[in-house]
């Protein structure tokens, strides 16, 4: 086991990061499963790990309870911009949830509670793997459940053809802003998650280019099922370590990768359908 | 005072203006919200400085210089990225992330050859003069700056609004199938846009390198946001709405620093954005843009 306490002493904190980033492509899959393309998850993961990370500085709540209210947080707050947002299509709901996410930032910024530019220091280190480990295994499990039950069926047929939908009797408006909360409280989740094991939190964390991020590990790792995100989550964020040897290339070489998927793997990653395709290549080759 | 505040929110709302006409005319044109036109409007900059520095090449031809090469890498991206996913038809998702990826790219190519520090043009190749009017006191530098970003952009509109090339351009923004249907180029007017697109950045990179003269390679970062907020404010795709939406951009900025907090002066601005767009989504000078995905 030396060689695991090891590894673990090392390598822990990017353990858990890929579990954080997992729950992020997660939550903005369930969202463009319903196919909305909202980027507003960065904002509602730094409003998840705030409310969570003042709630254990100066009430000193319990960890659960803290986690839940970091998944509560955002979801209000998802529920009172939804109705407004959400009807927005397109790039202009992309414009505006990166607007909406600009506004909790500099908000975050501005705010006595907070700690303003300087972030929130000294949060106790409450994540254990184990943690991470359980909630993203229930999130994929209840992400499963969902996507085969009729409110995952609605989401599809949403995302196919919204007048059809609509035609056949669908709430559309009702199921675009259960998605949007249910999105809201996965990234709240993961950013409680996160403030609990970085001791640290700042505003900078949660804006334009993390938003750009979260939507980037959803597409590259492909979105045809719940693998792709994760997949997604776990590449980005191993890729800087891996190229760490090619120093100053690292973020060039990190770049180029992001380019030459998008251009030579279409679904991302992990497309079933192309795997399918290799599959009867094989078969065929031997017949 | 005032009329000092006025005249740098000038100076920098014309900046924000014709950074703000090449990405509008991107996503106008091409469809595509070009993330990477922040990292090309640095590189404009830097490749200014590379030529005065380095070759001893007077302002003028530098801002040249800048524009051909920004312009160039445009091309190339448009050329070797934009042009394949569009030949698949990809959702327009992808060729988005696919500009994070060169934005990526040409960031860290530019701190791998100039470093991470800041960079200056020598002083003695900026414009020195300065003289009085009234109580404001007007950099020749300044003067300048606004001369060429108006001049540029009265260039563009009239290109759009009198030629034919713009004719065609204004065709292939409506729908480049019945562009295509009506025997226009639209591939070769892709990449007319790109290029022209990305040489504006470069030189509104060029401008803001001279006006703050400090370069760095995260430079792009912030006017990307300030782009997307001005052509957010402007109407996606609108030319007459970037122009004036880098304007008012330029003026709200500097007056809320003027008279309320740095900070709260962003706030207020994309607060009033995120107002703008649940009221208006398609902007405040844009047209009908309901269309179905």
């Amino acid at each position: 086991m030396e060689w695991f306490n090891d590894f673990w002493s090392t390598y822990s904190t990017l353990v858990f990061s890929v579990g954080v980033h997992a729950l992020l492509a997660l939550s903005i899959w369930l969202t463009l499963s319903c196919g909305l393309l909202s980027l507003a998850n960065a904002a509602f993961m730094g409003i998840g790990a705030y409310v969570s990370a003042l709630l254990t500085l100066q009430l000193g709540w319990s960890f659960p309870a803290v986690l839940l209210a970091g998944g509560l947080a955002p979801a209000l707050v998802a529920l009172i911009i939804g109705a407004p947002v959400l009807r927005l299509s397109g790039v202009y709901l992309a414009m505006a949830t990166l607007a909406f996410g600009e506004v909790v930032r500099i908000t975050v910024l501005n705010l006595e509670i907070t700690g303003g530019p300087e972030g929130l220091n000294g949060i106790p280190l409450l994540t254990e793997g184990w943690h991470i480990a359980l909630i993203l295994a229930l999130t994929l499990y209840g992400l499963a459940r969902l996507r085969r039950s009729k409110v995952g069926r609605a989401f599809e047929a949403i995302k196919e053809d919204e007048v059809a939908a609509r035609l056949m009797g669908i709430d559309v408006d009702r199921y675009k802003l259960l998605a949007f909360v249910l999105g809201a409280v996965i990234a709240g989740v993961a950013g409680a998650l996160n403030a609990h094991f970085t001791f640290f939190i700042s505003p900078r964390e949660y804006g334009f280019e993390n938003a750009v991020d979260i939507i980037t590990m959803a597409v590259l790792g492909g979105t045809a099922n719940l693998i792709g995100p994760v997949l997604g989550a776990s590449i980005i964020t191993l890729l800087p370590e891996l190229l760490r040897s090619l120093h100053d290339f690292r973020s060039f070489v990190n770049g180029a990768v992001l380019v030459l998927v998008v251009l030579f793997l279409p679904k991302g990653i992990w497309d079933p359908r192309r795997f399918r395709g290799w599959l009867q290549r094989v078969k065929g080759g031997r017949a | 005072m005032l009329e000092q505040q006025l005249l740098n929110a000038l100076t920098l709302g014309s900046v924000y203006a014709l950074f703000a006409l090449g990405f509008t005319l991107v996503f106008g044109v091409l469809a595509v919200i070009n993330l990477s036109h922040g990292a090309v409007f640095m590189v404009g900059s830097y490749a200014a400085l590379a030529l005065v520095t380095h070759f001893d090449a007077p302002l003028w031809l530098a801002i040249l210089g800048a524009m051909l090469i920004s312009g160039t890498i445009g091309l190339l991206v448009d050329v070797l990225i934009l042009k394949p996913l569009r030949a698949r038809n990809a959702p327009h998702l992808i060729p988005m992330i696919a500009t994070i990826g060169v934005g990526i790219m040409l960031t860290s190519a530019a701190q791998g050859m100039f470093g991470a520090e800041v960079l200056r043009f020598p002083e003695e190749t900026l414009p020195a003069g300065e003289f009085i009017v009234g109580n404001v006191h007007v950099r020749a530098l300044e003067l300048a700056i606004v001369a060429i970003a108006f001049i540029l952009m009265a260039v563009l509109f009239t290109l759009i609004k009198r030629t034919q090339l713009g004719r065609a351009l204004r065709a292939i923004a409506e729908s480049p199938k019945a562009a295509w249907l009506l025997g226009i180029n639209v591939e070769g007017l892709f990449h007319v846009t790109s290029f022209v697109a990305a040489a504006l950045g470069g030189v509104a990179g060029v401008l803001i390198g001279l006006d703050f003269n400090a370069i760095t390679p995260q430079m792009g970062q912030p006017i990307l946001h300030k782009g997307i907020a001005v052509i957010i404010l402007g109407g996606m795709g609108d030319i007459r709405g970037a122009l004036i939406g880098g304007l008012f951009l330029g003026f709200a900025e500097v007056i809320s620093k003027a008279y309320l907090s740095s900070q709260m002066g962003d706030a207020v601005a994309f607060g009033l954005l995120f107002l703008i767009l649940l009221v208006r989504p398609s902007g405040l000078f844009g047209r009908k843009l309901e269309r179905k995905a």
